[in-house]
């Protein structure tokens, strides 16, 4: 079970969360106007990768707010947690 | 390859054989091969297989990280079934049952394969006409499936909890008879044996670490056992599907997830086909040794851990309390995880990729075990014909940018 920090609350249990996936997508400015490839890329391709990972998490049974995770995909291990808006942690070695 | 048969089971039983041969070779890598394909699981083995068989093809080679059948082709619940909404999703798992039908024959391998039914319950009205519109479509497509009563439902599976006093009551269910089981090592072994005895190389323990281009055309691999040029290449590594993408330069809609299940510890016969309730969710069956074989849903977060947490596994086990409550004192034997590619419509990527000469085979989820022969079969056709195979080509992975896409969520009920 993970023991995710939620940047308000503090640690709570995975059971409490839910997950959001990959953090930091960012919809086309002109998403009216842009290519079917730009729409796609947006909507659905994804970095899943074998490693750390930017992912956003909302705490339900908590604060309701939604924060950002650095984890690692294979050992589950978090580095860090961070606010909307916050400068990104960078990711460890 | 000698032939498996009941005399050669009493020779050697009683000593007067020469012993069991080798199943499949393990030969060092050539330098170049024709094709390669990248995963030793069931899909990749009858990719190969198919390839040789069907096409001809066969200077192949399939590279495994691990060892055969390692990854989810093990660590899935074994269910068949070809009970599908869509006709593009009908087409191609209708082609894999009809397959499975006949493999054990065909391989000479004992698959196990067990046509005991399979039962969607229903615990709402609208499941109840979500079912019926299925059953429609699928009979429609020359699927066999039938609607059943609430109290036919409970003849059917008497081990089932009939009171009109639970969360979620059974109130119908649909079935497809000629769903089952099959066992999930056999598959890949049979495959595997059947792929070298045409002269496929098989090499374990081999992992690819980088894919060479030459332009916009795929050449060859590095691996951990040194370099090969390919003429072409197929991936069919499922959860490890985007690290593979990534090397050869491309995204994939796809995103990695522990799958968990468990087996009870083995008890006397009490379930002689398939259950599955998409409200409660749960599946459950029972293997020949009497272990009942159990699953339900993903782990919500991206991972390669082939290992999930706790709460899904108490989901799992309070889902089967409250649809079985005799199987309550029973001990957990065993849960384990594999890492499911999972598709944002729920249907798999068949089919060829950015870069030329190199296809892919992905995104079979939660469900990809049933559709072993058929997905190896389509993409030996579309890998040998350079274009889709006929019912491959709705699975495109250009469908995300159409929007043409498969919906399977929710319209097959747990997507399994």
């Amino acid at each position: 079970m993970l023991l995710i920090p939620c940047p308000w609350c503090g640690e709570r249990v995975e059971a409490e969360f839910r997950y959001g996936g990959e953090a930091h997508l960012k919809r086309p400015d002109n998403h009216l106007l842009c290519s079917d490839e730009t729409w796609a890329e947006y909507l659905f391709m994804r970095r899943n990768p074998k490693g750390w990972h930017r992912e956003r998490w909302m705490h339900l049974a908590g604060c309701k707010r939604w924060f950002y995770v650095v984890r690692h995909t294979q050992t589950h291990r978090i580095a860090a947690a961070y606010k909307v808006g916050e400068a990104w942690p960078a990711l460890p070695a | 390859m000698r032939r498996y048969s009941f005399v050669q089971l009493l020779r050697n039983a009683i000593g007067l054989g020469d012993g069991w041969q080798q199943a499949w070779r393990s030969p060092e890598p050539k330098p170049a091969y024709d094709v390669v394909i990248v995963g030793g699981g069931g899909h990749g083995l009858a990719t190969a297989y198919y390839l040789a068989k069907n096409h001809g093809v066969t200077n192949v080679a399939v590279l495994e990280k691990g060892w055969l059948g390692g990854g989810n082709t093990g660590r899935n619940t074994t269910v068949v079934r070809s009970n599908y909404l869509w006709d593009e999703s009908a087409g191609i798992y209708e082609h894999s049952l009809k397959l499975w039908e006949g493999l054990t024959q065909e391989l000479n391998f004992n698959l196990m394969f067990s046509q005991r039914g399979l039962v969607m319950l229903a615990h709402t009205e609208h499941e109840l006409n979500e079912a019926s519109r299925r059953v429609h479509a699928n009979r429609l497509n020359g699927i066999d499936a039938e609607i059943l009563s609430r109290e036919q439902t409970l003849a059917f599976v008497p081990i089932l909890n009939g009171s009109k006093d639970i969360r979620y009551p059974v109130m119908g269910s649909s079935v497809q008879k000629r769903a089952g089981i099959a066992r999930h090592d056999a598959i890949a072994w049979g495959f595997a044996r059947a792929a070298d005895a045409l002269g496929v190389d098989i090499i374990q323990n081999c992992e690819v670490t980088a894919i060479r281009r030459d332009g916009s055309r795929v050449v060859g691999l590095d691996t951990t056992r040194g370099s090969i040029d390919a003429r072409k290449v197929g991936l069919v590594a499922a959860g490890h599907s985007s690290v593979l993408a990534a090397l050869a330069g491309f995204r994939l809609p796809i995103e990695s997830h522990p799958l968990q299940a468990m087996v009870s510890e083995p008890i006397k016969p009490v379930l002689d086909t398939v259950v599955m309730s998409g409200t409660v969710h749960v599946y459950v069956s029972q293997s020949d040794k009497g272990e009942l074989v159990i699953g339900a849903g993903i782990d919500a977060y991206n991972s390669y851990a082939q290992r999930g947490s706790l709460p899904i596994l108490e989901d799992i086990a309070s889902a089967m309390i409250e649809l079985f409550p005799i199987v309550s004192r029973l001990k957990v034997l065993r849960s384990w995880g594999g890492i499911v590619d999972i598709c944002p419509d729920a249907s798999p990527i068949i089919g060829k990729t950015p870069v030329e000469g190199l296809f892919i085979n992905c995104g079979w989820g939660t469900g990809g075990f049933k559709a072993t022969p058929g997905s190896g079969w389509v993409l030996a056709d579309t890998i040998a014909n350079d274009r889709p195979h006929p019912l491959a080509a709705p699975f495109s992975l250009e469908r995300f940018t159409s929007g043409r896409l498969i919906d399977e969520h929710g319209a097959a009920a747990v997507a399994h």
